[in-house]
């Protein structure tokens, strides 16, 4: 177990080394001086030149890359070319309402997508089951910004029981949770069904009814147990398109979380901004799923010292 | 289901061929002294903040949409079956470090990765196409390195090579040819999440810039008057959602008519 775990650790070095790459060239891929980029467009010429001097941008590119590294291991993301304030405190600040926000739609779209795919798979090809993938199919259809305004409508303008933005109680989670959380439950709900179709056509399920198991007992302890590993699979991968959705979604609902961060620094031409949200993007993504797979470690002992 | 969703992909690849002709209205035309006009014969999905006719504009923007569409799937996939392509055939080094690249690009994933470009690129039409396109080419090149995995093992492949068949005749007469299916369906389903993709850049102001008359765009301007003025971000939204399930139909229903194995 601890030797798989280990295994899997070591394999995201790859990425990190990937990412901090990427990061690094984002600044220097961009037309113009990276000095007076980073520095941005208010910036003085002595700022401009400490900036060059600090990055080492007169020396060779593979040892900006190293002071790149050694600053990124200290936490030091520079300051925002907008504010002047450290990038790294900024991101601190926001990060947990993003992160509560793509938990609890996460939440949201376990509750009802992987029900709603097992109803679908159990009772396949009747009414249920095409109520449920209709329903399914509007929801990865939904542009999220979109059905996040319709909901406003909804809920803020005609019915007025909801915030229409805005954040402080768990009224003003409600429709960003929500609006985030649609198009994850619709496509767990669909590869819940896809792998519960799956498994349920496998020698084994026949075995148990032949030997005359509850149709319940098989459906919930055999077929279910194992296509469970499918499931969790894309629980973690679906992740990546949440919190893509909540750079919208946080804009929609005026949600102080690292999405509109990077929408706002984009729009700014804050770079030492957009580079550290991106950063911290991919960090979780990677987190998310590096804990997935290590989950299933626990759950399938088949994967165990693979 | 498929043909469905071929009808609506139909109607818009229509719409968008003579929208601009059939258009009540000039989309990009202002007229002040109606702005925020609600539904009515005169303007059928009434007007904007400007005063222009959002049927009209919504007609004209079907064609911008439906090209970033096919553009991006094609960026997609010129870079990322040729690249899978060679990772699964060739396999060793090139792939090893391919791969690592790809797991890299996915760490950002979709929509992130075209915004992270976006920044880096800018604004506009040309490199809306340019990041939704270099964005799905991780997909493409997993999907692709993996049907050439399974496709190499084949006893036909085997036996071709057996036969002394050189490897790019191998590769374009079996392989290619049987790694069709899945890369069509993909494709098709890519052109969905293109046009949701596209339309999330133009909401958040980074994609196609005004006046020209995109979805994305217009819902964007339409979120300010969603107090007073719902319909001029419901109308766009629901072109966009239409569109969008219009491939997903046909994808869903070609996957399930042409690869029994990814049944859903």
């Amino acid at each position: 177990m601890l030797q798989y775990v280990l295994k899997r650790l070591f394999s995201t070095i790859p990425v990190l080394i990937g990412i901090s790459l990427v990061v690094f060239f984002l600044l220097r891929a961009l037309p113009g001086d990276p000095a007076e980029v980073i520095a941005g467009e208010m910036a003085t010429q002595e700022e401009v030149e400490a900036i060059r001097s600090q990055l080492g941008l007169d020396k060779p590119i593979f040892v900006q890359y190293a002071i790149f590294i050694t600053k990124l291991a200290v936490l030091n993301l520079g300051k925002s070319a907008r504010t002047g304030e450290s990038v790294i405190v900024e991101i601190r600040s926001r990060l947990p309402n993003t992160i509560l926000l793509a938990l609890v739609s996460t939440a949201i779209a376990c509750l009802w997508g992987i029900p709603a795919g097992i109803v679908s798979a159990v009772r396949h090809y009747t009414i249920a089951d095409y109520v449920v993938m209709v329903v399914a199919l509007f929801g990865i259809s939904m542009p999220v910004f979109w059905l996040g305004l319709m909901l406003i409508v909804l809920f803020s303008v005609k019915l007025h029981v909801l915030p229409a933005g805005g954040i402080g109680t768990l009224r003003h989670l409600i429709l960003p949770a929500v609006t985030l959380a649609t198009f994850s439950t619709a496509f767990i709900a669909r590869m819940t069904r896809s792998s519960m179709m799956e498994v349920m056509g496998q020698d084994y399920i026949t075995t148990a009814r032949s030997k005359g198991l509850a149709e319940k007992v098989i459906n919930l302890k055999h077929a279910l147990r194992n296509a469970f590993i499918p499931i969790i699979t894309v629980i973690g991968l679906q992740f990546g398109t949440l919190l893509g959705g909540a750079v919208l979604t946080e804009t929609v609902f005026a949600w102080p979380g690292i999405g509109r961060l990077i929408v706002d620094s984009i729009l700014a031409r804050d770079y030492p901004m957009v580079q550290g949200v991106i950063l911290v993007f991919a960090l979780l993504y990677i987190m998310v799923n590096l804990i997935v797979d290590i989950l299933y470690a626990y759950i399938d002992p088949r994967i165990h010292y693979d | 289901m498929a043909l469905l969703g071929a009808g609506v992909i139909a109607i818009f690849v229509l719409v968008s061929a003579v929208g601009a002709w059939i258009s009540p209205y000039d989309p990009i035309k202002q007229d002040l002294r109606f702005n925020l006009e609600t539904p009515s014969i005169k303007h059928l999905l009434g007007t904007d903040e400007l005063g222009r006719d959002i049927f009209s504009r919504i007609l004209t923007g079907t064609r911008i949409s439906i090209a970033i569409a096919i553009a991006s799937v094609g960026v997609g996939l010129l870079i990322g079956v040729p690249l899978g392509l060679i990772s699964g055939f060739w396999g060793g080094k090139v792939d090893f470090i391919l791969q690592r690249i790809t797991d890299t690009m996915l760490a950002f994933p979709g929509f992130l990765l075209a915004l992270a470009l976006v920044s880096i690129i800018g604004v506009g039409f040309k490199n809306a196409v340019l990041s939704i396109g270099l964005s799905s080419v991780p997909i493409y090149i997993r999907l692709v390195r993996g049907c050439v995995l399974s496709i190499r093992e084949q006893a036909y492949v085997e036996a071709a090579r057996a036969l002394g068949t050189p490897n790019l005749v191998i590769l374009y007469r079996h392989i290619i040819t049987n790694a069709m299916v899945p890369i069509i369906v993909q494709s098709t389903l890519g052109m969905g999440t293109a046009i949701l993709h596209a339309a999330g850049l133009g909401f958040l102001g980074l994609g196609v810039q005004p006046p020209t008359p995109e979805w994305g765009a217009m819902l964007g301007t339409g979120r300010a008057y969603i107090f007073v003025a719902p319909h001029v971000a419901t109308f766009p939204g629901l072109a966009i959602f239409f569109a969008v399930l219009g491939f997903n139909l046909f994808g869903d229903g070609l996957r399930d008519a042409l690869d029994p194995r990814f049944k859903l």
